[in-house]
This record gives structure tokens, sequence and C-alpha cells, in this order.
């Protein structure tokens, strides 16, 4: 399944999308994002997924730079997840 | 077998009675302060209907924003994944569903089985939600329920609002009205205008029929058929868009207590 | 040489006089008064003890720059508020604008030539706009809003980043009879972290400066400092910054 957590508002789109088949639950995303957006929780399925936490997607865009401006920092959650199970729309 | 689905929604509390795979009774309260207390109204209520008690049903389920704190639930899982499974009951075709409440604007895809494939959620924004309606419903001072049919009935024109942000929306209403445009042609360009962000929500999970609407939306009809428009495709919506999540929720009770009793869950 | 700049914003139309970098006069009229522009340039110049021929170097910015029948040239909230930060904080290097319907977010040399910058005028997040329903909401005048916030001695968190959600959150909080100044702390803290967003986006070189209205607010100044972790400077006048900024590109115009 295709996870899209974030909103979209007068300013713009921000989606973060988790694909969960892909996904296995590794966890070195909420290590890495500097943010601390991601966590790892069973899905209604009892599969160990990343999400981005409940509390923050209604802030994503504020929190997380994006996905060029983020990558030009540093490591991010693109650049050690394994599965490549991570997108961003902005 | 009797499971029961509880969804706590931030305007209403849904319960629903399911025995052996057909809905037996459901009730419906407005939410009130605590969460608990009104998933436990609206399963009394859905008893009464039926004539058990709360130890005549084997498996709960809660769903919607106030899941986690129902306290005679056995398990909790999410609208989302609800919404798909109730909409699969009265729809088995369904593969795309738009869900849109006052709060939030769900757009889900799922296959044949109900299960999610992809699904993406707006619950920041107010111009993404049923509030939006509400706002202007207040300030242009007519009925919630006239939006839809009155912005069938253009006089004019339909007028285009451009502010997507509902606040910078309503200044643009204002200067609409003093500069004489009817109200059936700006209430036109607000349903439009929402359901171009509808749209675009469901484009980014994918468009494939059959195509499923539930949800206070689901009443508008100006929304509705500017959505099917877009898509291209006629919406099928159920005679109670609003007990939809709590039907799934007790659907997966049922699932589950199969699968717990290692019998076979039937599709 | 004298210059004019003027600052259409949607909700207040400001305007000063310079001779070369030296304010000489300042004006600030509400933008829904008819011919507010005329009336805020007149001020000025009368202040000053002027005549409209006296100055022929006028630019305008602001929402409603093109309206501003005696403007000579236009240029954009950017670079003004850029050169008006700089100007008023020669170490100006990142500048928030928080106005009345939009929020901006430079970044400049220490000409106060623009080199990145963020906007939000499609969202009333973060702006004045959520100030003032939130002012409606509980009954609290805007010029007091920032200092009683200060005096919160408990959390509270406006988990919406929606104008129209928030205040449904506040009037909740309302009911359940939250103290005012724990209330207001959370409506701050949502405020700054919206414009936080956008400092991130842009990232932050010190001194961070804000100008605009908003800027008055001390109590988001505060959880702005709080969120980012680095000193946010208000500059004296900070509504002015646009118009000072707008001054001074006239009188650059003028020359070349």
């Amino acid at each position: 399944m295709k996870a899209n957590y974030g909103y979209q508002d007068g300013s713009g789109e921000y989606y973060i999308a988790i694909d969960t088949d892909l996904c296995n639950g590794c966890g070195k995303c909420a290590a890495t994002c500097p943010k601390g957006i991601f966590q790892v929780t069973p899905d209604d399925y009892d599969k160990d997924v990343a999400r981005v936490r409940e509390s923050l997607t209604r802030s994503i865009g504020m929190l997380c730079p994006g996905y060029e401006r983020c990558r030009s920092r540093g490591p991010n959650c693109h650049s050690v997840c394994p599965t490549n199970a991570i997108e961003h729309s902005w | 077998m009797k499971t029961a689905g509880v969804d706590v929604g931030s305007l209403a509390g849904k319960a629903l009675i399911l025995e052996d795979g057909r809905i037996l009774s459901w009730g419906l309260v407005p939410t009130g302060p605590d969460s608990a207390e009104t998933a436990t109204e609206a399963m009394d209520a859905a008893l009464k209907q039926a004539g058990l008690t709360l130890g005549d049903i084997e498996f709960i389920v809660s769903t919607g924003y106030g899941r986690v704190v129902v306290p005679f639930a056995h398990k909790n899982i999410t609208e989302i994944s609800c919404h798909a499974k109730g909409s699969n009951y009265f729809f088995p075709g369904v593969r795309t569903i738009l869900d849109m409440g006052g709060q939030d604007c769900k757009a889900i895809r799922c296959d044949g089985t109900g299960k999610v494939v992809n699904f993406a959620m707006n619950d920041k924004c107010a111009a993404g939600a049923g509030r939006s309606m509400e706002v202007m419903a207040d300030l242009l001072q007519i009925p919630l329920v006239d939006i839809g049919p009155r912005s069938l009935n253009v006089e004019k024109g339909e007028v285009s609002v451009s502010s997507t942000c509902t606040v910078f929306a309503k200044s643009e209403v204002l200067a609409h009205l003093r500069q004489g445009a009817p109200t059936n042609d700006i209430l036109a360009g607000l349903c439009a205008a929402l359901a171009t962000r509808v749209y675009g929500l469901l484009k980014r999970v994918g468009i494939e029929p059959e195509f499923v609407i539930s949800g206070g939306i689901a009443k508008n009809v100006g929304v509705v058929a500017r959505v099917e428009q877009k898509v291209g495709l006629k919406a099928s919506i159920c005679f109670e868009p609003q007990i939809v999540g709590a039907l799934g929720a007790a659907i997966f009770a049922r699932e589950t207590l199969l699968k717990q009793q290692k019998k076979p869950v039937t599709a | 040489m004298l210059s004019i700049g003027i600052d259409a914003g949607s909700l207040t139309t400001k305007a000063v006089l310079m001779e070369e970098s030296k304010v000489l006069s300042r004006a600030l009229v509400h933008s829904s008064t008819r011919n507010a522009a005329v009336a805020a340039i007149d001020e000025c110049l009368a202040k000053a003890g002027l005549k409209a021929g006296d100055v022929l170097a006028i630019v305008a910015t602001g929402i409603g720059r093109n309206e501003v029948a005696q403007a000579t040239g236009h240029a954009t909230e950017i670079i003004c508020d850029a050169r008006g930060a700089v100007q008023a904080l020669p170490d100006a290097r990142t500048v928030m604008d928080l106005g009345a319907e939009s929020s901006r977010l430079i970044r400049c040399d220490s000409s106060g030539r623009v080199t990145d910058f963020v906007l939000n005028d499609k969202c009333a997040a973060g702006t004045g706009v959520f100030m003032d329903a939130m002012s409606k909401a509980l009954r609290v005048p805007m010029p007091d809003m920032g200092e009683l916030s200060l005096k919160s001695t408990q959390d509270v968190n406006i988990t919406s980043m929606c104008v129209v959600f928030a205040e449904s959150e506040v009037v909740s909080q309302i009911h359940r009879k939250v103290a005012k100044e724990d209330i207001l702390s959370g409506i701050h803290k949502s405020i700054a972290t919206r414009l936080y967003g956008m400092l991130n986006r842009v990232g932050n070189e010190k001194q961070v400066v804000a100008v605009g209205g908003l800027a008055r607010n001390i109590g988001v100044i505060k959880w702005i400092r709080e969120l980012a972790g680095t000193e946010v400077l208000v500059p004296e006048y900070p509504e002015y910054a646009g118009a000072v900024g707008a001054a001074l590109i006239a009188a650059d115009r003028n020359k070349s």
C-alpha cells in the first residue's frame, strides 16, 4: 500500500509517500531524519512499517524543507532507506 | 456471530452491529466533549435497536479520530481501512473512494476485498474539507443543505473564486456580492473550487472505477456533480454515507474473530 | 536627494520620506481609506514642510503598488524588505516579513541584495489574519496579545495549522476554562511554527531580522527565537521596512 501523509493548502502540496509493501520496518529513516518526522509502528494489517508521526502530518511542510533542500544538507530518509520506499512531493 | 464497529468522528459517533456478515442495526449520536462517552452512547443506541446487550457482541473494533479511547473495543483500526472495507460491502466493485467530512478529506484506492492499496488524506486545511462550505453558508446566511441545489441553478454565470484559503475566499465572496453577483453563481464557483481541490487529491492516488463518495459531502449535489464531471465517472453513494466507517470496523471485527477461530473469511 | 517610498499593504499603507539614507518623516494610513496612498504621501510631505512637486522619485511596493498614481516606479516587497532591513540593521542577512495577509522569508547580502526567498500569500496561517481571528475569539485587543502570552505558565498546544480549525480549537479551550494567557501562548507558538518552517526552507544566517506589522508582537518573536534557536532582531518601526527599501530604490534609480 502507498500511504501519502501530509496535506495541500494555499501554499502548495506537501506529501511524503511510504510504500508499505517495500518498507521492511528497519527504522533507518526515523533515526536519520533531523526533524524526527518518522516512526515505525504496526499498521492496520499488523505489519511494522514506517509512517509520518500522526502529530506531524499537518505541519510536515513546515518541518521538512523538501527533498532537494534536505538532500543538499546531508544524509536523509531517502539516502538511508534500503528499499527506496519513500517519496516526496516537494 | 455478532460483531460491532464504533466510529468516533469529530461531529458524530456511529456504532453498527453485524450479525453473520449482515447489518443488524446502527446508532448515530452527536459527538460530545468526551469521546468515550460518545462511543458508549452510540453503542447503546445500536444495541437498543437490536434488542441486545454489550455482552452479546463477541468482538468490537473502534475507528475514527477518537478510536484509542473507546473502553469496550478489542482493537482499533484507522478510518482509512474501515472506509474501504465498508464501501466494499455496499459496492463490491469499488476501487476508488472519496470521503469528505467536516474536518478532512480522504482519497482511497482499494482492491476487490476492500483492502487499501493507496491513500492520501488532507486534514490540515479547511478549504479542502466540508468546513469551508459551513463557513460560506454562515457568511451568506443560507442553510448548508441549500448550497448544492442552488449551485446548480446558475443565473448569469459561475463566479470564479481564486483563493484557495477559506479565509481569503471569504473576502473575495464579499467583494463579488458587493459587485452584484447572484448568490447562486457564487455558490457555483465555491463548489467548483472545492471539486478542483478534491480532484487533485484523487489524482494523487489514481482513479479507477467503480468510484464511491461517502461522508457528509456526498449530500452536496453541487460538489458531487462537479467531481463526477472532472473524474469522468458516475459516483456510487450508499443510502447512509455516515455509517460506512463503523460498518467497515464491524467487518474487520468479524474477520479478526474468524481468523482467531481459524475459520475461513468468506469474501 | 529626496525620495519617497510607499508600501501599499493589504491592511495599512506606509510612506516614508527620505534624504539619502536618512528618514525625514513617516506616515501610516489604513488601506481601506479612500486614496490611502495620496493621504500617506501628503502626510509625509506636510510633516517635513514640503509640497507635492518637491519630491520626484517615488517608488511603490506592496499588493496595491500598481494603483499608486504618483509612483514613478515599482518594486516587489521582497527587494524592498531586504533593502529596508539592511538599512535599519546593517548585519541583517535573513529577513522575516510578517505582514497582515502574507509572510516572506528573505536571504540577502550586505548590500541588501536578495539571494533567496520563500513567499506565502495564499494561506492565512502565519499571517496577521490568524492573529486577528484569535484576537476576536479571545476578546483580547491585538496590541495586548503578545505581552499577555508571555505570562503563560502552562503549555497549550494548538494542533491545527489552519486559521479556521484553530479558531474552533481555541473556542473549545475557552469552554474548558483554560487560562487566556496559556491559550495565547499556544496561538503564538502556532504562528511561529509556520514562520519557522519558512525559515527552515531558506536557512538562517545571522543576523535574523523581523519586519512588518506583526514583528511588533513580542510573543511571536519569542517563539521564533525558541523554535529556531537563534536571536531575532526587530528594528525600530518594523512596519516601515518595506517603504524605506522602496525609498532607497527610488533614490538609486534616480541617480542612474
